[in-house]
């Protein structure tokens, strides 16, 4: 691929720093109790989906994701937190204790179950590419192939942004 | 054998994390916007699981590209929903912890 000798594992030693961000955000999103950290967290692992969807040659989704989930997603959480402060109480010890232990179980036996899956399966390769991928071939599917599924969602963004106005205007009262 | 960056067993096994991490904080939290955020969590794994099978196993690499941008929107459609129920069930009820939302329970 190039001259210089160790690009291999510069290249692998970035991998590994967006997937260390990726599971270091993940868990901060999931075992903070201030729910504001959480949302520090989920930032911090969609910058590591970032650097993932970059690896899987993708740069345009990666630069969306950081548009979309930072930018949009993460920015209307903080206002939802600022508005309604949900911190969670400190509440029965025990009950919490045996309630961790089983969604502990349970993701377990989730990431377990899809590990085995993803190793023991042969993906077969695809005989022929159709395009690069690259951002100028997204762009000509956008306007042909997927035309009307833009113009969708590009109706159901506009008909959830009324809802969400028309949902948040009707609890509120004068007072 | 290839580099560990080209490797789908590498990301289909980082999509199986956030997953099981959406689910174990779904579980988990006990108010809606932390259930929220683990939600977002699980959309995550789910678009990462398909850029990885639309790089390594698709003819197409434009499908899977297209595909996830629409999951970016929906998301945050959904996001931008499910806030303004949160902040309408907050006003109701000066909370948003799942416990004290049980007007309906019989």
């Amino acid at each position: 691929m190039s001259t210089f000798p160790a690009t291999t594992y510069i290249v692998s030693g970035i991998f590994l720093l967006c997937l260390g961000t990726l599971a270091a955000g993940a868990l901060i999103a999931v075992l903070s109790t201030r729910l504001i950290r959480s949302v520090c967290g989920l930032a911090i692992c969609c910058v590591g989906l970032a650097g993932m969807y970059y690896f899987l040659r993708s740069p345009f989704l990666a630069l969306m994701e950081i548009l979309i989930y930072i930018g949009a997603v993460c920015v209307t959480i903080v206002f939802a937190v600022m508005l309604a402060e949900p911190d969670e109480a400190a509440e029965g010890r025990q009950h919490s204790l045996l309630w961790g232990t089983v969604a502990l179980g349970v993701a377990a036996a989730i990431f377990w179950g899809l590990w085995q899956l993803g190793t023991h399966t042969a993906w077969a390769a695809p005989s022929v590419r159709a395009n690069a991928g690259a951002v100028e071939d997204i762009g000509k599917s956008l306007l042909t192939t997927y035309s009307l599924a833009f113009e969708i969602i590009s109706l159901a963004l506009l008909v959830a942004i009324l809802g969400a106005l028309a949902i948040a205007r009707t609890g509120r009262t004068k007072s | 054998m290839n580099p560990i960056y080209d490797r789908l067993e590498i990301y289909l096994a980082a999509a199986a994390f956030l997953l099981a991490t959406g689910v174990f904080g779904l579980l988990r939290r006990r108010t809606l916007i932390g259930m929220l955020i683990s939600g977002e969590l699980i959309f995550s794994a789910a678009s990462l699981n398909v850029m990885a099978f639309n790089r390594f196993t698709a003819p197409d690499p434009v499908v899977g590209q297209v595909f996830v941008l629409f999951i970016m929107g929906l998301a945050a459609a959904e996001v931008a929903i499910a806030l303004s129920i949160i902040l309408a069930v907050y006003r109701n009820y000066r909370s948003v912890n799942t416990k004290d939302l049980s007007e309906l329970n019989g």
